[in-house]
């Protein structure tokens, strides 16, 4: 009980893996682009929470290891994760809507021009 | 700022954005899904609060919440669902896709029960006054600061990015 | 008990704001005050809008209500919250329902940072002004899903175009915005704050508004703002999106009631926190006028002056119209009334003049009173311009504002690096 209520870096990195699985589920399993998509924004956000809970520890390590109150190394790679997230959000719902032009469906199944 | 309530606030957190992750991926109209990914990025963003990580809660309200989830809200809204709404939701394989999920899972909790004991809480409580002020030093200072070039890698992605989508999704090239 | 009242009384003899002591029942107070102090401002908007609209039209406004329509504002929230409440037949209930709070939530999380003093905020985060920009533009969200979900193309249309305009004109205040976070960083340390309480506080160390600064470079920042604001909360000139001439008041046009007040209340809030965030980055913030050029203890004390010679003001333009009343029995209530309203004032601005009183709210009452020259400066703004047309909207969010921005941040940035050395130079050769 008392390690349910003291929260350690173990509960974000918990949370964050239990984000990833969902993510994970919806991108296999669902036939909606859109939602495939956000999906993958999803996982690309317990990406985000791991490399954060990671940064708030290494700031508790001494400084000799890494530490101390400037490692903010996760915190900027969290940055640039999410500035990559928008540029793939944009792009992918730029290839979502060319798609819809031809096919009037945004139907997963259905993206199989390429098929022999 | 000594935390107060700490485990309250974790997992009423927590508990938001499982559940607006779970609704994001069983719901059959697309804009409740878009509303539940909203919910648990402000939630996410909480989070980061917790972990004295303001100005990262900060970009990811601004980018991820008030940006990205206006983009696919535009675009859910330029295209037609209402015919998906009537299909079938989830696809042959869902099967196959739970039983990798639950492979996967038991990965996670496989790594997490071994290596328990490497992840202590951490005892000090930090300055957060200085946040934005460090990752700043982090990326900019002459002496130590050594993320200059992703940062103008990341810049160059979104041009790209930026004519990408422009490209793709006008009516003629 | 004990423990109790000292945690009450050990916050006022703290110089931090309620957020930063940790101080949970000072923080719920002043929430309280805030959501207070933002419904009769919204409340003394709605009656000011439409008096001063009408002037400007020269005619008179509502004057049947009360005594010069003064009980207008209340008589309209009566109406609101008793009409019947409309959902279109195949609109989305769940999301028509949800809409108008995201609206809200979003207008009135702003005001959490909002510093109307040196410690008289809620909290003074570290990311204060990215907070706020932030926050309001969780507002698009809100917008964009009530005109989805009122299913009818008028509203969604309207939507669309809303958020678009919105989005647009953000990019700009954000730069204008990056152009005073970079002169908040010529102190001695070098380094900025995105603080608030912090970026006023660089103004008075600077000792000059950063509307000065730099002259005509802080002048064209907050020229930049002011226009990019009155878009982002869509008044006049740019209210095209909820015209009723062009699109049968856009968004909320299914929105009746109740629902409808929300969106009101959100948009008046708006207006008020994105001119607080301007009187906060350009207007210095909760200082006097000429801070530094007319100091001294007399000087202060004639600014001290100022707040309860402000409500006399008022109550003697009361007394005034009370003189002017028609001398009908009719009106005996309603000039009875004004002359209850003008002596309410009166007290108000008396219990101003005491010493006690005086020093501890200046920096509210000249924070306040910046923002409500903007407020007027809004009316002014609606009853004067023409509306644009949203494509002419669109190129100058785009084409004119998001240029001078860049423009501005370049030419900032310059000026703040080579400053110390022109100074060197010039005082070399002089």
């Amino acid at each position: 009980m008392d390690s349910l209520l003291h929260i350690s870096t173990l509960h974000y990195l918990v949370l964050g893996a239990a984000l990833f699985l969902l993510g994970v589920i919806g991108v296999l399993t669902r036939r909606n682009v859109v939602i495939i998509l956000m999906s993958i924004e999803l996982i690309l956000n317990a990406v985000n929470l791991n490399l954060v809970a990671f940064s708030h520890y290494w700031q508790g390590l001494p400084a000799r290891m890494g530490g101390g109150p400037g490692a903010l190394h996760g915190q900027v790679f969290a940055i640039f994760v999410i500035t990559d997230a928008a540029a793939e959000a944009a792009v992918g719902l730029g290839i979502l809507i060319a798609f819809f032009r031809n096919k009037e469906t945004v139907n997963m199944d259905e993206v199989n021009l390429l098929k022999w | 700022m000594t935390p107060v309530a700490t485990p309250f606030f974790f997992y009423l957190l927590a508990g938001t954005m499982i559940i607006g992750g779970i609704l994001v991926i069983t719901r059959k109209n697309a804009v409740h899904s878009a509303l539940a990914l909203i919910t648990t990025l402000l939630a996410q963003a909480g989070i980061y609060l917790m972990l004295y990580a303001p100005f990262v809660a900060g970009v990811q309200i601004i980018l991820y919440a008030g940006g990205i989830m206006v983009l696919f809200l535009f675009v859910i809204m330029l295209i037609n669902l209402e015919r998906s709404q009537k299909e079938r939701q989830f696809n042959k394989q869902w099967l196959v896709g739970i039983a990798a999920a639950t492979a996967l899972g038991g990965l996670f909790i496989t790594v997490y029960t071994k290596g328990k004991a490497l992840f202590p809480g951490s005892a000090a409580s930090y300055v957060e006054e200085q946040n934005t002020q460090n990752i700043a030093s982090l990326l900019f200072d002459r002496s130590q600061g050594m993320y200059m070039f992703s940062f103008e890698i990341a810049s160059l992605l979104l041009l790209v990015a930026i004519i990408g989508a422009v490209v793709m999704a006008k009516k003629r090239i | 008990m004990q423990p109790l009242i000292d945690y009450i009384t050990s916050y006022l003899s703290s110089d931090k704001t309620p957020g930063a002591a940790g101080n949970f029942f000072w923080a719920t107070v002043y929430v309280l005050l805030v959501f207070a102090g933002l419904s009769v401002a919204v409340i003394c908007m709605n009656w000011l809008e439409r008096k001063i609209l009408a002037h400007m039209q020269v005619r008179l406004g509502p004057m049947r209500v009360g005594p010069h329509g003064l009980l207008q504002p209340i008589a309209d929230a009566l109406k609101l919250l008793l009409k019947e409440d409309i959902i279109p037949s195949e609109a989305d209930a769940l999301v028509f329902w949800v809409a108008p709070f995201i609206v809200v939530l979003a207008a009135f999380t702003v005001f959490v940072v909002v510093p109307f003093g040196p410690t008289h905020a809620i909290t003074d985060m570290n990311i204060g002004i990215l907070f706020m920009l932030g926050v309001s533009s969780l507002s698009v969200l809100g917008i964009v899903t009530a005109g989805w979900a009122s299913n009818s193309h008028y509203p969604l249309m309207g939507a669309l175009r809303s958020s678009a305009q919105m989005v647009s004109y953000e990019v700009a205040m954000g730069l204008a915005v990056v152009s005073v976070i970079l002169m908040t960083s010529l102190n001695a340390q070098g380094t900025g704050t995105l603080s608030m309480i912090g970026i006023v506080n660089a103004q008075m160390a600077q000792g000059e508004w950063f509307v000065f600064k730099f002259f005509p470079l802080g002048l064209i920042g907050f020229f930049i703002f002011a226009v990019a604001m009155v878009a982002e909360t869509n008044r006049a000139p740019f209210d095209l999106p909820e015209a009723e001439s062009e699109l049968t008041a856009g968004f909320h046009t299914e929105y009746s009631g109740f629902r409808w007040s929300l969106f009101f209340l959100a948009e008046y809030s708006a207006m008020i926190a994105v001119s607080s965030i301007a009187v906060t980055l350009w207007l210095g913030g909760w200082l006097r006028p000429f801070p530094n050029w007319l100091s001294g203890s007399t000087w202060d004390l004639v600014f001290s002056l100022f707040p309860g010679l402000t409500f006399v003001f008022l109550a003697g333009m009361c007394f005034y119209n009370v003189a002017r009343m028609p001398k009908h029995p009719l009106f005996k209530i309603q000039t009875m009334g004004l002359a209850g309203f003008g002596a309410l004032l009166g007290l108000i601005g008396l219990a101003l003049f005491v010493p006690a009183v005086r020093d501890r709210v200046g920096d509210i009452f000249w924070f306040a009173a910046k923002v409500a020259g903007f407020m007027y400066l809004y009316i002014w703004y609606r009853g004067t311009f023409p509306r644009y047309r949203f494509d002419q909207l669109m190129k100058m969010g785009w084409k004119v504002l998001l240029p001078m921005g860049l423009g501005l941040l370049i030419l900032t940035a310059t000026t703040a690096f080579l400053e110390p050395s022109v100074e060197d130079w010039l005082r070399r050769i002089l």
